[in-house]
């Protein structure tokens, strides 16, 4: 490979938190590399695993799961509930043969835009050395099996 | 039916079009996303200027746009202006999106063409998500008419008279057992050298009499329920072991009170108080408190001194009083918790608890003050000897990679403040150690000029140590302050008789746990997170919740008696309105989906789940959703859905992230 590989990472923010630290990051004008999308949620606790397999499925690299630090959830617990499902999540993706360094779990509370910078630089630079994830792409070549696991994940 | 997408790419100044080729992304926009629906792609300078907002409006009825995309700064700042702006258009307002190139692309990516390439991903994320919305209606609350305000400092005192005068019901809780806060114990307050007590009393006062305000001293916050309009506030109030309808505040009961105990909190450690007290003479309510960790009918089951003298009939001592958990229902709340003082024996090469005369600031206060242990007298820790020199350490705790990197805003006048009562009441050399002189704001660089023509001498430099180690014969019986004088570029060591150290404010030690109570953010320092640090300091993140003062970060007191009138303002404008309209992001359930596995009923931390045991149905109450979305995510059903937040509307916005689908037509993705 001649060019250096450019990951495209999904990152999915808590309205409160991370979201506002990324915000924040923003404002204090701290630089990141553009490799990551962020996407909304009202809560870590939204995330539903198939988002994450989704966005795999889908030609992302990696994804960034984000959330406020334990204990300071807006909603009280429910950043514990994203744990969980991060836990299992990494376990399913490594049987379905991708590495589960793909799918990271950063917590980040709104002032830290900062520390939040830090983990997407980290993070890009990691799925860097992974390389391309290559996963059947929906619909592009019409292939069978990429329809499948998209049905799959949307189902 | 196809959608007509209009999409709105801002450059903001140069803020976003310095980085990012906007005319070209509005291009793209047009053109690329043809076959998404989009109709119309423009760029303008100031999308949030009237101007911009017009163009958009003029869109909506002139093209018939149904769908909205604004890519331009944070969705925190501006989503409410641009749904403002459809709403008037005739356009339902949640079928605007607004998408972040600002503070997610331009302000945080240096290369250009990588970042023009981010916010035409991110607009067609945005477009994706917008064409899966639905009109919404937001959800209208009423808002209880009362207020609760935490913290009986100046700011909360400002704040609940404030609401009271204008016909309001308002909980003031104190932790204490009376209000008035630091300022209480303040002697002086810079630059005007006002008499601390002469000004905060009349408001004490008038907080604890005024008809509409319910004092609750003696109390804390036990728990939190609720949202905004609606809280119900459970508070503790602590036992006095006094009888305040018989009480008339007479003090015999202190008087005879035969255990002398150190003040820690009124008096800083300096003085004492009695097992039976209040804190201070002024103190509102006038009514005293038994510190059962200290009487010693509690410890031992002898004594009663005070019963047996309290002359009220009935007696006012009441030794079987019970703490009482009272819920009361505000619509708002005010946070005015305040500040800690920084523990100076923090710093060990200061000397703070080993150095008999190093004075921390709040002891000094207490010195000074007219009714405190040495009655005003400025004396050495033997309580009679005058200092002839007095060193006095700005910045201490603050300023400090050590303990805290911010400036703590009150310290330098403060320390002039004191510096000039030296001088006038001892007429002792006064040297000041700062780092900076900051004397911002009215009057105060005055004040500064004022003290050095008094002869303060100042040095600037950061202290190295106090000690008591002399070196010379002048040194011998002194305490010698090592400084480095940057201005003259060499070591000095100044010897004094006293030192006071002008300690920094921290946040309170409990802020924390405080922040998670009512439910609003902290800094990594423990200040409270204001909604925004310029335009909304008093607002927090959480509906319905206040702060103002010290607990926002270190302010003086005419910063805080303002911040405590604004949240006052802010919550008046809430009851006269009555009601609040609140994002309609709600999770329901589609009856015919749930299969009544009841994975969902344990999750809900807000008890808005319940489960109909005939129907073997589960039912979310929208009035106490609090839309985070985690029964969606669990689901297995797919059987509950979040207006706002659906697993549609994510599953579209990743695909357009991800830039899959550009090239084909709506339909052949919807079918």
């Amino acid at each position: 490979m001649t060019e250096k590989f450019e990951p495209v990472i999904i990152g999915f923010t808590c309205n409160w938190c991370s979201y506002r630290a990324a915000d924040l990051a923003g404002t204090a004008r701290i630089k990141y590399p553009p490799n990551i999308r962020l996407i909304r949620l009202m809560c870590s606790g939204r995330l539903d695993p198939t988002f994450v397999l989704k966005a795999l499925a889908g030609g992302a690299d990696g994804v960034m799961i984000t959330g406020c630090h334990p204990g300071e959830c807006h909603y009280l617990e429910q950043n514990y509930k994203a744990l969980r499902r991060y836990l299992l999540l990494r376990r399913t993706i490594a049987q379905m043969g991708v590495d589960p360094g793909r799918v990271k779990l950063v917590w980040a509370s709104a002032a830290e835009g900062v520390h939040l910078a830090e983990e997407i630089t980290n993070m890009v630079e990691e799925i860097r050395e992974l390389g391309p994830l290559n996963w059947p792409k929906w619909d592009t070549n019409g292939s069978k099996a990429s329809v499948a696991v998209q049905e799959e994940v949307t189902a | 039916m196809n959608e007509k997408v209009g999409v709105y790419v801002c450059h903001c100044g140069t803020n976003i079009a310095g980085v990012v080729d906007v005319e070209s992304v509005a291009q793209w926009s047009a053109e690329t996303l043809k076959n998404r629906d989009v109709v119309v792609g423009r760029d303008y300078e100031f999308m949030c200027s009237s101007l911009g907002q017009e163009l958009i409006q003029n869109d909506i009825k002139e093209l018939g746009l149904t769908r909205v995309v604004v890519a331009a700064c944070s969705p925190h700042l501006h989503e409410q202006t641009f749904r403002t702006a459809c709403d008037r258009a005739g356009l339902n307002p949640y079928l605007c999106e607004l998408v972040s190139i600002r503070e997610q692309v331009s302000w945080v990516h240096t290369d250009k063409s990588a970042a023009t390439e981010k916010a035409k991903a991110v607009i067609s994320g945005g477009v994706e998500r917008v064409l899966m919305h639905e009109a919404l209606e937001p959800l209208q609350v009423p808002i209880h008419p009362a207020t609760m305000v935490v913290g009986g400092g100046i700011a909360g005192i400002q704040a609940a008279l404030e609401i009271a005068d204008a016909g309001r019901q308002v909980y003031l809780v104190e932790r204490e057992p009376s209000i008035g806060g630091h300022m209480a114990q303040f002697d002086k307050t810079f630059p005007t050298l006002d008499c601390s007590a002469c000004i905060l009393t009349p408001k004490m006062v008038s907080a604890g009499t005024h008809p509409n305000i319910t004092l609750l001293t003696w109390s804390e916050v036990e728990n939190v329920d609720g949202y905004v309009g609606n809280f119900t506030v459970s508070v503790r109030q602590k036992a006095r072991y006094v009888n305040i309808d018989a009480c008339t505040g007479c003090g015999i009961c202190w008087e005879k009170c035969p255990k002398k105990v150190i003040d820690d909190v009124y008096e800083a450690g300096f003085g004492q108080r009695k097992a039976i007290y209040t804190p201070f003479p002024q103190a509102v309510p006038k009514y005293p408190v038994i510190d059962v960790e200290n009487c010693i009918y509690f410890i031992n089951g002898k004594c009663k001194a005070c019963q047996i003298f309290c002359p009220t009939e009935p007696n006012s001592i009441d030794f079987e009083q019970e703490d009482q958990l009272i819920d009361i229902e505000v619509g708002n709340i005010i946070l005015a918790t305040g500040f800690d003082l920084f523990d100076s024996t923090r710093i060990p090469q200061y000397g703070y608890g080993k150095l008999a005369n190093v004075f921390s600031s709040l002891e000094f206060e207490r010195m000074c003050n007219a009714s405190g242990p040495t009655n005003g007298d400025i004396v050495m820790r033997d309580r009679k000897t005058t200092p002839k020199s007095v060193g006095i350490i700005h910045c201490v705790g603050s300023r400090d990679k050590n303990y805290n990197e911010y400036c703590s805003t009150i310290c330098c006048m403060q320390s002039l403040k004191f510096a000039h009562l030296v001088i006038e009441r001892t007429g002792a050399e006064v040297y000041n150690f700062y780092i900076d002189m900051r004397t911002a704001f009215k009057d105060y660089e005055e004040f500064y000029q004022r003290v050095l023509e008094e002869g303060g001498h100042f040095i600037r430099g950061k202290v190295a140590e106090v000690t008591d180690a002399a070196r010379t014969p002048e040194e011998e019986g002194k305490l010698i302050i090592q400084a480095e004088d940057t201005l003259i570029g060499r070591q000095r060591r100044i010897p004094v008789d006293m030192v006071v150290l002008s300690a920094g404010l921290e946040p309170r030690h409990d802020a924390k746990e405080v922040a998670k109570q009512f439910g609003i953010a902290c800094s990594a320092n423990s200040w409270f997170i204001e909604k925004h640090p310029k335009l909304d300091p008093v607002s927090t993140m959480t509906e319905g919740i206040f702060i103002a003062g010290c607990v926002q970060g270190p302010k003086d007191i005419p910063a805080s008696v303002a911040q405590g009138a604004a949240t006052a303002a802010r919550v008046l404008a809430r009851i006269q309105q009555g009601e609040i309209s609140l994002e309609p992001v709600r999770a329901s359930v589609i009856e015919e989906k749930c299969s009544g596995c009841r994975i969902c009923n344990d999750l809900c931390p807000f008890t808005a789940i319940i489960f109909h045991e005939d129907r073997m149905v589960t039912e979310i109450n929208p009035a106490l959703c609090q839309g985070c979305g985690t029964c969606v995510a669990a689901c297995p059903a797919g059987a509950i859905t979040g207006t706002g937040f659906s697993d549609e509307q994510i599953y579209a916005q990743i695909d357009g992230l991800l830039m899959l689908n550009l090239e084909q037509p709506l339909e052949a993705v919807a079918g």
